[in-house]
């Protein structure tokens, strides 16, 4: 048993409006029409496809598996054939369209091989690198990969598990009849959470706003071999959200820039809880989720439908919605968002749709002055200054905004619903939030490109460097090849020194046929050496008169 | 009187050598003001500011050479911030270096491309793959939108592709609502 509660600031009360849905037992809805499957349905990386048009799959088969740490696969709610790849309208708050599988069921609703296991008896590790596949997301709307939240026990630290059951925000009653209807799936997957993280002790967190599921569970938990506790928690909105469930229950603030695992609390949905179970036990993957119909229906209540159920069947099996309706709202009304049409299919993170009308949510009076009141102050669960973000945001002054914390901000809209001067004061801090980690994603890149710049500069000159250095070793080897040309000079020179030689040899040498001979032959020899002394000194004359001529002409 | 002066001598001398060594040990390597100019820019290297990129921009800042109205792909909070940090008066961007655009990357046409390696020559951050007769292609996430590889292509196979809005990029709207009429 909890020994006691604590308390968490702020919060505030607006009206429930839980009874409409709770009526009737959960209803599950066969596959209708063609299913559109996003595959942006979780926090993270989005999966990688690994099927194609034409394809045949079955109920269950994994139709994109995880990419990276944070991501999760997504499977085939029905057996049927897959139809196209393309972007198709899905529910965000963007109204844009992204990537979306369409399967066109076949009507059998074929479930693939399953194989149920016993997990007492399986390894820890390879039960959570197994979860990778199972596309279990967290149930209550956040969405985020369980498999990175059940790291198993021993390093994991976890000292207490806190299944959330709160379901504090108004309309949403899936967690509730879920708790009702099956407490014993619920206790099974905590059991299986309990395995994996080894904890300490174990709290189920029930707002006592819903005493029929806190007496299923507390059944069910009795008949339990883990010991796990029921704690009832006053209605107070925003007890549901992950960290004031944690300081309701334990009296611990996590920090602000920490995990709860990181002071050994880990905080999982109860419709997670199921869906570890019937993954682990029955073999099953995440293809459907129980979701909440109300507002302005005919027969508000809670449907289990196979995901990618277009939003129209999930009215037409609330009874339709009556006349007035002026747009679909999902999830709850103090967090959801408008979805862009009524086409957009079931996601995972679709707790609640709530069919809006002008007489449940009347067109907001006009926006008034801030007068500095402090009633958001007051309400907000976080301890936050939303008057000082507000102006920081409608200013723009981002970073002044940050350093007030608006990270901290769980969106819950407490500020919003307090506020005497109606100012949408959740859509600034949304505004000023993206605005933000644009201006981040903005500086990572232009580092990234500041980096390659630089490394592409250094590489140019480093290339250069490269270049110069060949071509002063290639000139040093012309240089080589140089002093080999004196080399040779100086053979050419020695030869020629050489022949020179032999040349005044030969000249010193007197021809053997001027001796011994006659006198008349020295006599003509004499005559033609004069003859010939007189043609040379002729001969430089002329040509000196040549010259003359051409110097005078 | 020599006690006196003593101490002051060495006084002096003690606190010059703890001044000369912190002068070598903590010396500012760089201009940080230079840096802090260049943490501002938007790092397209596009050379529209008439500088060969970025860097050689900051520093022209930041020696008076050239004014804070040079950076189109800056816009205008880009000048806003350099005013700031300048601590002078801020001005309209300047028409000659060219009109902000919407921030668009680079795509080339693969069936066009001959393999000239013109636009790699021309990518100031790398990010173009591609080698000599072989098709080349753009890495998307490393493009900055520079334009500078527009303009070598012989064949005329690159175009700039803005960047279009979608789920992954998307950003809530600034709150705007009608305020109450009276009268």
């Amino acid at each position: 048993m909890i020994s006691r509660l604590f308390k968490f600031s702020g919060g505030v009360h607006p009206p429930e409006h839980k009874l409409e849905s709770t009526g009737q037992p959960i209803q599950v809805l066969p596959v209708s029409g063609t299913l559109v499957l996003p595959l942006r349905q979780h926090v993270g990386n989005l999966p990688k496809i690994l099927v194609q048009p034409g394809d045949h799959v079955l109920k269950g088969q994994l139709l994109a598996e995880a990419v990276g740490a944070i991501s999760a696969a997504v499977h085939a709610p029905t057996s049927g054939t897959i139809v196209s790849i393309e972007d198709q309208s899905i529910p965000h708050p963007s109204g844009l369209p992204d990537v979306s599988i369409t399967l066109n069921p076949d009507g059998e609703n074929r479930w693939m091989p399953l194989n149920p296991t016993d997990w007492r008896q399986r390894d820890r590790a390879e039960m959570i690198s197994s979860l990778r596949v199972s596309g279990i997301v967290g149930m209550g709307g956040a969405a985020f990969p369980t498999q990175i939240k059940l790291r198993p026990g021993g390093g994991s630290g976890i000292k207490t598990l806190i299944i959330n059951g709160a379901e504090c925000e108004p309309y949403i009653t899936c967690d509730d009849m879920l708790m009702r209807e099956r407490a014993d799936e619920i206790v099974r997957g905590i059991e299986i959470a309990h395995y994996l993280l080894g904890p300490e002790k174990c709290i189920v967190g029930i707002e006592d706003n819903k005493p029929e599921a806190e007496r299923a569970m507390r059944e069910a938990c009795a008949r339990s071999a883990v010991k796990i506790d029921v704690a009832v928690v006053p209605t107070l909105y925003p007890s549901g959200d992950a960290r004031r469930l944690t300081a309701l229950l334990t009296g611990i603030e996590v920090p602000s820039d920490k995990r709860s695992s990181d002071v050994g609390i880990q905080v999982f949905n109860v419709a997670t809880m199921t869906a570890v179970y019937r993954y682990f036990s029955l073999g099953e993957t995440v293809v459907s989720r129980i979701v909440t119909v109300t507002g302005n229906v005919a027969r508000p209540g809670n449907f289990e439908v196979p995901l990618g159920t277009p939003m129209t069947a999930l009215l037409e099996a609330a009874g339709g919605e009556l006349p007035n309706t002026n747009g679909l709202i999902m999830g709850g009304p103090m967090m959801g968002f408008s979805l862009p049409s009524m086409q957009v299919p079931v996601i995972k993170a679709t707790n609640c749709i709530i069919a809006s009308a002008p007489r449940l949510f009347p067109a907001p009076p006009p926006v008034l002055p801030c007068i500095r009141c402090a009633r958001c102050a007051d309400a907000c669960p976080v301890s936050l200054q939303p008057q000082e973000l507000y102006w920081f945001a409608k200013s723009q002054n981002l970073d002044k905004a940050r350093e007030y914390k608006l990270f901290d901000c769980i969106e819950c809209g407490c500020c919003s619903y307090v506020c005497p001067s109606n100012i949408p004061l959740v859509q600034y801090y949304r505004f000023a939030k993206s605005e933000i980690i644009a201006q981040d994603k903005a500086k990572e890149a232009a580092n990234l490109a500041r980096e390659r710049n630089e490394f592409r500069l250094e590489r140019i000159e480093r290339e250069k460097q490269e270049r110069a250095a060949k071509h002063a070793q290639r000139a040093a080897g012309a240089k080589a090849e140089s002093a080999d040309a004196d080399a040779d000079a100086a053979k050419k020179a020695a030869i020629a020194a050489a022949m020179e030689r032999a040349k005044a040899q030969k000249a010193e040498v007197q021809p053997k046929n001027t001796e011994d001979l006659s006198d008349a032959a020295k006599a003509e020899v004499a005559a033609i050496d004069v003859r010939r002394a007189e043609a040379t000194a002729a001969e430089p004359e002329a040509a000196n008169v040549v010259k003359e001529k051409q110097e005078n002409g | 009187m020599l006690t006196a002066l003593l101490v002051m001598l060495g006084l002096a001398l003690l606190l010059g050598i703890v001044l000369g060594y912190s002068a070598l040990k903590f010396k500012v390597e760089g201009d940080p003001l230079v840096d802090k100019i260049d943490a501002i820019l938007p790092q397209t290297q596009c050379g529209q500011c008439g500088y060969p990129g970025c860097k050689p921009y900051a520093t022209a800042i930041a020696k008076g050479e050239a004014d804070i109205n040079q950076c189109p792909p800056g816009g205008d909070s880009g000048m806003r911030a350099l005013a700031d940090l300048l601590g002078v008066e801020p001005k309209p961007l300047n028409a000659e270096h060219g009109l902000p655009k919407p921030k668009s990357v680079a795509v080339i046409d693969e069936n066009l491309c001959i393999g000239c390696t013109l636009c790699i020559q021309a990518c100031p951050v790398d990010a173009i793959l591609g080698a000599a007769k072989h098709m080349h292609t753009i890495i998307a996430s490393e493009c900055t939108g520079c334009e500078l590889c527009v303009a070598p292509c012989p064949v005329d196979c690159i175009s700039m592709e803005p960047i279009q809005e979608s789920v992954a990029n998307w950003k809530w709207r600034y709150p705007v609502y009608s305020l109450k009429q009276t009268a």
